[in-house]
């Protein structure tokens, strides 16, 4: 394990009913959130590789706890984001190098597919900041039924020398989608968009 | 859980009508001290329902109690699956209530007797008072939910909390009812006091 986690959170929602309407089957989001040692907090350092092993490592760990969460099999996943927040010790920049680099293919791994973009956010924060995962279609980027978020937020995270690291997963689009646009039954599923 | 806004769990004539449900679960390896052999596990069970009693003041909202048993014991079994372990494993607990802004607090302490029975239900007869707290907010309002031991309330290192809150609730004619679990004693626990170790057990104190 190349990260140090101090903690795992793993964070489940189910809409079983929007305005008064039922959503049948209820839409089900979770995120899966880890709380890890800044190793360059504080100092400038110009090579970031050891984050991007420690993006790679929990691209992987925090896929697998969202969908067991989710209770379904990695390649039944509709959408998915994630996102970091960095401790006031750091910088933005650690923050991408896990993000980016290397982080997406465990997640497709255990998605079995994800063709699309993974959307992503990221800034710096303390203890409690929220921040609102993005969540977009895994096979075709423009399904707009999935266009969508989760937040999330630890109290106690990221302290200075912290980041905070999330991956949201879903098995669904939004409750009630009437948007119209592109439609997850009409998806290809080559090129990522469409 | 059937999946709709009227009265899954009660029967067509229930109060309750369930909008969402959520569950939070957090593994704690450390603090910065050394990691215990088995991380501590805490988590809460959130649902947000329909506050029948929004918009005025009804004098009887004691039927509203009668029918969120069913709820209670749902969310309890829910929450300690999310944990991953046992009823035998659940160490500490607490509720709570955040009443959306069309409501008054009085609503909140509707949860009181059907969350508690439900834990100890479920935890095979927890003997200590469920600590709670409640309050009135809007979405994005946040509960520390106090915790303490199932068995025995003056067990020092049990003595904790949970914050907990959903970004879109509650609105204004709803309520969000929680309940949370744990799996121990604080990370580092080293606060001296009554141990769990120690607790008679009998009159649900010490």
């Amino acid at each position: 394990m190349k990260a140090k986690i101090r903690k795992l959170i793993v964070s489940v929602e189910e809409t079983q009913s929007e305005i008064g309407k039922a959503v049948t089957p209820p839409t089900r989001k979770a995120a899966a959130i880890a709380i890890i040692e800044n190793p360059f907090a504080g100092q400038y350092v110009q090579d970031l590789k050891p984050l991007m092993d420690i993006g790679e490592e929990l691209g992987g760990l925090l896929t697998e706890r969202a969908v067991k969460a989710l209770g379904i099999p990695g390649g039944k996943a509709e959408s998915y984001g994630k996102a970091a927040i960095v401790g006031e010790k750091g910088e933005l920049e650690h923050a991408a190098a896990i993000l980016h680099p290397q982080m997406g293919k465990p997640v497709r791994a255990v998605l079995e597919k994800g063709a699309a973009l993974i959307p992503s956010a990221k800034k710096m924060g303390g203890p409690g900041t929220p921040i609102d995962v993005p969540l977009g279609h895994k096979d075709a980027a423009f399904v707009r039924s999935h266009f969508d978020g989760m937040e999330v937020r630890v109290p106690d995270a990221p302290r200075a020398g912290e980041i905070l690291v999330a991956i949201a997963v879903t098995d669904s689009g939004r409750p009630l989608p009437r948007v119209g646009g592109l439609q997850k039954h009409e998806i290809k599923g080559e090129d990522g968009l469409r | 859980m059937t999946p709709t806004g009227t009265g899954p769990l009660g029967g067509s004539m229930s109060l309750v009508a369930i909008r969402k449900l959520a569950t939070v679960v957090e593994e704690i390896f450390h603090e910065g001290g050394p990691p215990p052999a088995r991380p501590l596990r805490q988590g809460g069970c959130l649902a947000v329902i329909r506050n029948p009693y929004a918009g005025r003041y009804v004098p009887d909202i004691q039927p509203l109690m009668e029918d969120l048993k069913p709820l209670g014991l749902a969310m309890a079994q829910r929450l300690i699956a999310a944990i991953g372990v046992t009823p035998r494993e659940i160490e500490g607990y607490g509720k709570g209530a955040i009443v959306g802004t069309a409501g008054e607090l009085e609503h909140g302490a509707l949860w009181h007797a059907p969350g508690g029975y439900a834990m100890r239900d479920v935890l095979g007869g927890a003997k200590a008072i469920v600590p709670s707290t409640k309050k009135v907010g809007g979405p994005g309002a946040r509960l520390d939910v106090p915790v303490t031991h199932i068995n025995a309330s003056y067990v020092r290192s049990h003595f904790s909390a949970m914050e907990l809150g959903l970004p879109d609730a509650p609105q204004t004619d709803e309520m969000v009812l929680i309940l949370v679990m744990t799996t121990g004693a604080r990370i580092h626990d080293r606060a001296g006091g009554l141990k769990a170790s120690e607790i008679k057990g009998e009159d649900g104190l010490r």
